[in-house]
C-alpha cells in the first residue's frame, strides 16, 4: 500500500490544495487565541513568519517516508521555529504565546482535513491523528528552544552580574579599592579574591582596600573568605585593609569567635584611605 | 661538582650585599637540598644582608614547594639575612592560602624593585 510507504502524502496534498486558505485561517486563529501581539510583532512580520513556517512544513511533508522530527527533512522547520522563538524571547514574549503560535495551526488543519474526508471517517481520524502528532511535537520543540534561549539569557545576565559585582578601582598610585555590595557567597568570594589579586599585579598595588559597607551580614564563612583573601594579598607582597565594618558586624565577628589577627580593619573607607596614604608615605594637605 | 650543580639547579645572583635566587617548577628534591646548601654557603661567604627569593617562574605549588620556600627563608634569617619573597602569582597565592600555608613569617614584595627597596630600608613595612 502506498500509504504505508508514505503516510504523509495525503496530508501534503491537502496542504498544497488549500494552502492560502489554511494560512489565512491560521492567522485568524492566532488573533482569536490572543497569540498575535501586535505590540511585539507587526501584522506583516506575523504573516511572514506564519507563511514561512507553513511552507517549510509543506516541504518537510513532501520528503518521503514517515514523520520523524529528528530527520533531516524537518531541520528547516526547526530552524525557523528556533529563530522565531529566539526573537520572541528577545522582545519579551511569553512561552505560552510562543508555543500556541504553532499549536493554533491545528484548527485550520483539522477543518480542511474534515472537508476532504467528509465521508471517510476512518481516514479522517488517521489524518487528524497524524497532523496532531506533528503539530504537538513542533509545539514541544518550540517550548524547548524558548526555554533554552531564556536560560541562555539568564546565564549571560548572571555572568554580567558577577563582573559588575566585583569591580576593582584604582584610588591612587599603588592603592586599589574593591567596594563590595550585596551578600558574599563562596563563588563570589572566590571571584573577589581572583579579581583583587589580578588587579594587584596589573596596577602594581601596595595596598588593597576591601570595603564591605554594602555587605549586609557577615557570617563565619564570609569572615573566613576575607581572612583568606587578606593572606593571599599579603603573599603577593601587598597589604590588605578591610574597611566599612559597621558596629553590628564588629560585634558579630567577635561573637562568632573569628580571629582576624593579620588583617588591618578600619571603620570607614575614609580612614582606610588615610591609613593607606600613611603606609605609602603620603600626606594629604588642604590648600 | 658545584659547577655541575649550578648548571642544573637554581642560579644564585649577587646584587650588592643581597642575593637573588630564582625558583622554578622543575626543581626536584635533590636540587632543593643542593640549593639550600649553596644558598646558606653563599650567604655566609658573602655576608649577605638580604636574600630575595623570586618565585615568579613558579606556576604550580604544592605543600612541598610551600614548605621549601618557608625553609629557605628561615635558614637565611638564622644567618642574619633579611629575606623577601617576590613574584608570587595570583594562582600561586590562592593555592598556598587554600593549603593553609600563609608563610606568615616571611616578608613579601610584588617585584624585585620593591624587594630591593625593602632591603635598602628605604621603605620598611
Amino acid at each position: 500500500m502506498t500509504e504505508e510507504s508514505n503516510e504523509l502524502s495525503t496530508l501534503v496534498a491537502v496542504l498544497r490544495a488549500d494552502y492560502d486558505a489554511i494560512l489565512d485561517e491560521w492567522l485568524a486563529a492566532q488573533s482569536d487565541e490572543g497569540v498575535r501581539r501586535t505590540e511585539l510583532f507587526s501584522e506583516r512580520e506575523i504573516r511572514d513568519q506564519s507563511r514561512s513556517v507553513l511552507s517549510a512544513i509543506q516541504d518537510a511533508l513532501t520528503g518521503n517516508g514517515e514523520f520523524r522530527l529528528e530527520s533531516e527533512d524537518w531541520e528547516p522547520v526547526k530552524d525557523l521555529l528556533k529563530t522565531i522563538s529566539q526573537e520572541r524571547v528577545d522582545r519579551g514574549g511569553t512561552i505560552e504565546e510562543s508555543t500556541r503560535f504553532i499549536l493554533t495551526l491545528k484548527q485550520p488543519m483539522f477543518e480542511h482535513l474534515k472537508r476532504h474526508f467528509r465521508s471517510r471517517i476512518e481516514d479522517l481520524l488517521d489524518e487528524i491523528w497524524l497532523s496532531s502528532r506533528i503539530i504537538d511535537q513542533l509545539g514541544m520543540y518550540t517550548m524547548r528552544v524558548f526555554l533554552e534561549e531564556r536560560d541562555a539569557v539568564i546565564r549571560r545576565q548572571q555572568a554580567e552580574m558577577m563582573d559588575l559585582s566585583t569591580p576593582v578601582v584604582q584610588v591612587w598610585d599603588g592603592i586599589v579599592a574593591l567596594p563590595l555590595i550585596g551578600t558574599l557567597d563562596s563563588e563570589r568570594a572566590q571571584m573577589v579574591m581572583e579579581n583583587v589579586l589580578e588587579a594587584i599585579v596589573e596596577r602594581e598595588a601596595l595596598i588593597a582596600i576591601i570595603d564591605i559597607t554594602g555587605v549586609p551580614a557577615v557570617d563565619t564563612l564570609v569572615a573566613q573568605h576575607l581572612i583568606k583573601t587578606a593572606a593571599a594579598i599579603r603573599l603577593m607582597g601587598a597589604e590588605c585593609v578591610i574597611s566599612g565594618i559597621s558596629p553590628r558586624i564588629a560585634q558579630t565577628i567577635v561573637h562568632l569567635g573569628v580571629d582576624m589577627p593579620e588583617v588591618v580593619t578600619r571603620g570607614s573607607l575614609e580612614s582606610a584611605l588615610q591609613y593607606a596614604f600613611q603606609t605609602i608615605g603620603l600626606t594629604v594637605r588642604g590648600k | 661538582m658545584s659547577r655541575h650543580g649550578a648548571d642544573r639547579g637554581a642560579p644564585i645572583l649577587a646584587l650588592g650585599r643581597n642575593l637573588v635566587v630564582s625558583i622554578r617548577d622543575d626543581l626536584d628534591d635533590q636540587a632543593i637540598v643542593e640549593l639550600q646548601d649553596r644558598l646558606t654557603e653563599e650567604i655566609s661567604r658573602r655576608r649577605a644582608e638580604g636574600v630575595i627569593i623570586d618565585v615568579s617562574r613558579l606556576d604550580v605549588v604544592d605543600t612541598f614547594a610551600g614548605r621549601m620556600i618557608g625553609a629557605l627563608a628561615k635558614m637565611s634569617r638564622i644567618l642574619d639575612a633579611r629575606t623577601v619573597v617576590v613574584g608570587v602569582r595570583p594562582a600561586v597565592a590562592m593555592t598556598l592560602v587554600e593549603l593553609g600555608m600563609t608563610l606568615g613569617e616571611v616578608e613579601t614584595a610584588l617585584n624585585l624593585d620593591r624587594a630591593l627597596e625593602i632591603l635598602a630600608g628605604s621603605k620598611s613595612r
